[in-house]
């Protein structure tokens, strides 16, 4: 009975995994037929393997600037994720670690700000974007962007389990203010930098509105740009295969990073939930 | 013992007395450096916090200020606007566009927590089973939908609807041959729900890693002493385990009606715009037509205010529940 039952649990498991992860498989295997056969064979055209295809992904790299979108999204989601990570580190131990003139005010007000929804400053940052001449520029995303309240009070709840009798034994010995943080407290935190910066690097990746919003060239393009603008042109909506190829690329590399380093990301989300 | 090791070595005063003259030389500068020792520590903190500081000014506070400004003005092109008062809210309130983006909007949101809270929950009572073999695969499996962004699950969905050929579709086909040829993404009625599956995909998973969190984190010793009073699975549950992860749920809440009000890449994505009768028209949306289609700013501003109104007063509403409620078993 008991083993009946493990069974059971472990096959409506299997079931319900496969069932979250059959979109993953379709779209590959999307990404490798042609048009016709997407009408035609649910999933691969088994009978017939040989009518597979790269003819998408040439396509795809022939039509559009795709290589370039990918540096571009790499290099600003890269940049994106060491600055937040680094300012929201080193104010959040500030916060956590100091007593200075002003942090209770500015405490209140970053928890007030903590539940705007961010699309009320679309209008506002916009227009400012214009005035300094910002347009069109990766500055438009990456300065405003490495401002993060819930960076700084997530380092801030972490950083205030570092012990003080540590920071101040470092002093004594004559570390300065700047090492004890690179040198004492960000060790400590380590897990808390590591689920932080995926985290980041996931919302960098996947950014969409704002980087619409500012960038107009379609060379200074990210991947969900790009592919937006693909959804966007009348003669790709018959072009499923393409669409499909570029889908899967752009989703590719994040699902690998993750798979590789998932057993602390998902323990660091989780302890964030939990104590927040 | 590290420590003495990468930092700079401590001063000996001891020394000073051994050797008068060159002592006063040496406490010179050893004063020197004091005081310079003592500022980087004073200023320290305000350094650190420093670039937080401006940016949070520059780029959030006074957008925030100067949005409510806009709010009052209309926008005819980028740099002509004029006053108008209040008629973009007084506009707002009659307007019936906006109040079919907000009656999907809520519609979206009340769906999505009926839905996802409770099939997360499940999932994480099944996964948290204590003979549940391979328990990191399968929660990487579930939680892996969560790291594809809005943008590729609206390109990804709006293959897997697609009439004929679309997945789901050709699933649905064999219940009944019919719906094969199912036009998700124009029918008026099906255009909400087509988004509303695509999120759920999107976020079942990483309700079910919260979930499990708060599972694991619930007293073993009390799930031990319900079984001795003679309490059987589902007693344990409601008494139990429901208790014991309320924090969790109510963030759930929290977090799904903040996201459910900022609907906007799903529905952009798998509907290519506000979809068919603008049944797919979101708050959000409807905001970035007004400001970045239509070029008005101001009511783009308004929308913005509005959305962060009925935020704070749901806000308000569940932490008044909250209270509510945690005090009722503490008096009974």
């Amino acid at each position: 009975m008991r083993f009946f039952r493990f069974i059971v649990l472990h096959l409506l498991l299997i079931a319900l995994a496969l069932l979250a992860i059959t979109p993953f498989f379709w779209l590959i295997c999307a990404a490798f037929k042609r048009d016709q056969d997407l009408i035609n064979y649910t999933f691969l055209p088994w009978g017939h393997l040989n009518r597979l295809t790269f003819a998408n992904f040439r396509q795809l790299f022939a039509e559009h600037p795709f290589w370039r979108w990918t540096l571009n999204s790499l290099m600003l989601t890269c940049t994106y994720t060491t600055t937040v990570v680094t300012l929201s580190s080193l104010g959040g131990f500030a916060l956590a670690k100091y007593q200075f003139r002003g942090k209770k005010p500015l405490m209140l007000v970053m928890l007030a700000t903590m539940l705007l929804p961010v699309q009320v400053l679309l209008p506002s940052l916009y227009e400012l974007m214009q005035k300094i001449g910002w347009m069109d520029s990766y500055a438009a995303i990456l300065v405003p962007g490495a401002v993060s309240v819930f960076g700084m009070l997530l380092f801030r709840q972490a950083m205030l389990s570092v012990p003080d009798e540590l920071l101040q034994a470092a002093r004594v010995d004559g570390c300065s203010e700047l090492r004890i943080w690179w040198e004492i407290a960000l060790p400590i935190v380590r897990p808390m930098i590591g689920a932080y910066t995926l985290m980041s690097f996931l919302a960098g990746w996947n950014s969409f509105l704002w980087p619409q919003i500012v960038l107009q060239d379609e060379r200074k393009y990210t991947l969900p740009l790009g592919l937006a603008g693909m959804v966007g042109l009348p003669e790709y909506q018959a072009q499923y295969g393409i669409m499909m190829a570029g889908t899967l690329l752009s989703i590719l590399p994040v699902i690998i990073l993750f798979a590789l380093l998932q057993r602390d990301f998902i323990a660091g989300l989780a302890s964030g939930a939990l104590k927040g | 013992m590290k420590l003495r090791r990468i930092c700079k070595p401590a001063f000996r005063p001891q020394k000073q007395a051994i050797n008068p003259p060159q002592a006063a030389v040496r406490n010179s500068a050893l004063i020197r450096r004091n005081t310079l020792w003592n500022a980087q520590a004073r200023w320290a903190p305000y350094l650190f916090i420093l670039p937080f500081v401006v940016l949070f000014c520059v780029f959030l506070l006074y957008p925030l200020g100067r949005s409510i400004v806009m709010s009052f003005s209309q926008w005819t092109s980028v740099h002509r606007h004029r006053f108008v008062g209040f008629n973009n809210y007084r506009f707002l309130l009659s307007d019936r566009i906006f109040l079919l983006a907000l009656v999907n909007t809520v519609g979206y949101t009340i769906g999505f927590l009926l839905i996802q809270i409770p099939a997360a929950l499940g999932l994480a009572l099944l996964l948290n089973h204590p003979r549940v073999r391979a328990r990191s695969v399968f929660r990487f499996m579930f939680f892996s939908t969560n790291l594809v962004g809005s943008v590729f699950v609206g390109a990804l969905f709006s293959e897997l609807l697609a009439p004929d050929s679309g997945l789901i579709n050709r699933t649905l086909a064999l219940i009944h041959p019919g719906f094969r040829s199912l036009n998700w993404l124009n029918t008026p009625s099906l255009a909400m729900p087509a988004v509303l599956l695509a999120s759920l995909w999107l976020s079942i998973g990483v309700g079910m890693i919260y979930f499990l969190a708060a599972l694991q984190a619930v007293d073993r010793e009390l799930y031990e002493v319900a079984q001795i009073d003679g309490a059987g699975p589902w007693a344990r549950f409601r008494h139990v385990t429901l208790p014991g992860i309320r924090p969790i749920i109510i963030f759930m809440i929290l977090v799904g009606t903040i996201a459910g009000f900022q609907l906007f890449e799903i529905p952009l994505f798998l509907l290519s715009g506000p979809g068919p009768g603008y049944r797919g028209l979101t708050i959000v949306m409807y905001l970035y037509m007004n400001g970045f289609e239509a070029g008005d700013l101001g009511y783009a501003s308004a929308i913005g205010w509005a959305l962060v109104f009925m935020l704070v007063f749901m806000m308000l509403g569940v932490s008044l529940l909250q209270l509510r409620s945690s005090r009722t078993p503490k008096e009974t």
